[in-house]
């Protein structure tokens, strides 16, 4: 195709999306930096420039602390679990065994349900006395909790919720990842006397390391954009104990209509999310290098 | 020597423990699920008394629908992902086409600038998404809600990395029996990039039906709630609902999506494990 033809068809052929994209991602991005730079407007005072004031009240903001806390209980507690939890699975159903079909679907259905379905289900297994938890409890003759209702549980109850339902969504990377080794390799190992163990650890799980990376990457960000369980189980609560950030956004701009506060959360959700992608573009790049 | 004896042994007996060990995982992975369905098809004083002989029932779908219209949110869902899976094979096709077949200038800042879009997803950018929204006066429509989501960072580039992948021969070949440049996307490109759409769709399809955060916020009608937004608003604990009618509630949301995943897992794994490694 003749040249300057060529770069007319290539932006007429983009700018459709283009104009959503701009739309809905760039130009937002944007405004959000701009708006958090501005007082909160009312009817008799309108908006004005106030420069950093509000990043200095998120500093002095006692719940911004715990919710970002939160975040980081809440990833520290699902990634680890669910990423050993996956392999494991992974390694279950990747040999010849009984009802292989039918393990892997158990493992992985829990991916395809809406996370606010799951917390439906969730919430009367938590519900205090008459809920499932405390049901089998009683058989034990253990006494029932609140578990949503105390701070000290409330987190750890989200973050088994969680697990269960994001490790088979891992699970199928670290099958295809596994799929691709050798076989020649087990033999080896057997071979060797190797124990299963140590040809785990020795050789497939460093074999397994770029799906690893990219399953980290992946968890990482739901941990920040998953909030739809709150909705449901918590409300953020009990005093915030379990609030997240991006909840904690809602809450300001849609609850508190204070949409200021929220554009300047959201800038720190942003660069936390611009950290993350930067690690990306480096795993990335060493797995490249490496292989 | 003697490792080499002992190891065939040593191994079978720990895949016998490793089956024992999948199964029961297996079991404590499915059994959320057949509790919903255990509730939500026994009476509710079964709730938490597993009887084999308790009596099955539907009443507590019949009142689930009856005090919440599920099947108008199912209806509301229905249109929003067909909408969506639409606009997205339209829009994504041709900036992917755009992005591997014509080299114009700028194209490399503008795919970089397209691929934000993967790691800033619009329900991280509520507050002025909402305000763009009210300008456009679609607060409260079902195209607000899939509005956003439209123009497609993935869609586009899984495509852009299929028709990258695609022979150009066969394009010279199109061309010669006389194809313009729509002509050749339809009778060459798409046609040959039917796994990635399929795998696109299923993953969209999947990601859109299950949705909340941003849908809560646009909708506030049933003429616009989707089923999730619905189940949201329907199961707040403080309101005393039954759980028996919350879980048949939350399987009537779910029962869609479930039975064609059960129905097509293969090609539903398949679509996300591509997805996942492009």
């Amino acid at each position: 195709m003749s040249g300057s033809l060529r770069h007319v068809y290539g932006w007429l052929l983009l700018t459709p999306a283009a104009i959503l994209l701009i739309a809905f991602t760039h130009y937002p991005t944007v405004a959000t930096l701009v708006e958090s730079l501005f007082s909160r407007g009312s009817a008799i005072r309108p908006s004005k420039f106030i420069g950093a004031a509000n990043y200095e009240a998120m500093l002095d903001d006692p719940v911004f602390w715990e919710v970002l806390g939160n975040n980081l209980w809440f990833a520290l507690g699902t990634i680890p679990t669910s990423v050993a939890l996956a392999i494991a699975m992974a390694l279950l159903v990747n040999r010849a065994l009984p009802g292989r079909g039918f393990l892997r679907l158990a493992y992985f259905t829990p991916t395809i349900l809406p996370m606010i379905a799951v917390a439906n289900i969730w919430l009367f297994f938590y519900s205090p006395d008459i809920g499932l938890l405390d049901n089998i409890l009683g058989v034990f003759g253990l006494p029932g909790h609140n578990w949503l209702g105390d701070p000290d549980t409330v987190l750890g109850a989200i973050i088994v919720m969680t697990v269960w339902k994001e490790a088979g969504f891992f699970m199928i990377f670290y099958l295809a990842a596994l799929q691709t080794l050798p076989p020649e390799l087990e033999e080896a190992a057997k071979l060797e006397g190797a124990s299963r163990w140590y040809y785990f650890r020795r050789v497939v799980f460093p074999l397994l390391m770029p799906t690893t990376l990219f399953v980290l990457v992946n968890a990482v960000l739901n941990s920040f954009k998953l909030v739809d369980h709150l909705f449901v189980l918590t409300k953020g609560g009990p005093d915030n104990a379990s609030n997240l950030l991006l909840y904690y956004i809602y809450e300001n701009a849609f609850s508190y209509f204070d949409a200021n506060y929220a554009a300047t959360l959201t800038v720190v959700l942003l660069v936390l999310l611009a950290i993350m992608a930067l690690a990306q573009f480096f795993f990335l790049d060493r797995r490249i290098h490496y292989r | 020597m003697s490792s080499l004896a002992i190891s065939p042994n040593r191994w079978s007996i720990v895949e016998a423990l490793e089956t024992a060990a999948a199964w029961l995982l297996a079991i404590i992975w499915i059994a959320p699920l057949l509790y919903a369905f255990w509730a939500a098809f026994h009476p509710s004083e079964y709730a938490v008394h597993f009887n084999l002989f308790a009596p099955l029932t539907l009443d507590n779908f019949r009142e689930a629908l009856s005090q919440a219209p599920f099947l108008r949110y199912g209806f509301n869902t229905f249109i929003l992902v067909t909408m969506l899976l639409v606009a997205q094979f339209v829009l994504c096709t041709l900036a992917a086409y755009a992005f591997a077949r014509f080299e114009f200038r700028g194209s490399n800042i503008a795919f970089a600038l397209v691929l934000v879009q993967l790691m800033i997803t619009p329900e991280i950018l509520i507050v002025e998404n909402y305000s763009t929204l009210v300008e456009l006066g679609l607060v409260d429509t079902i195209t607000g809600i899939g509005l956003p989501y439209m123009a497609s960072a993935f869609g586009i580039f899984l495509l852009r990395q299929t028709f990258k992948s695609t022979p150009k021969e066969l394009e010279d070949a199109a061309r010669l029996e006389g194809c313009g440049l729509f002509g050749v996307l339809w009778r060459v490109y798409v046609p040959l990039a039917r796994p990635t759409y399929l795998a696109y769709g299923l993953v969209s399809i999947s990601h859109h039906w299950n949705n909340f955060l941003w849908p809560l916020i646009v909708s506030n009608s049933v003429e616009t709630r989707p089923l999730t937004v619905g189940l949201g608003i329907f199961g707040a604990p403080e309101s005393g609902v039954d759980w028996s009618i919350i879980s048949a509630a939350t399987l009537l949301s779910v029962a869609p999506l479930l039975l064609a995943f059960l129905l097509f897992q293969r090609q539903f794994i398949q679509s996300f494990m591509y997805s996942g490694i492009k």
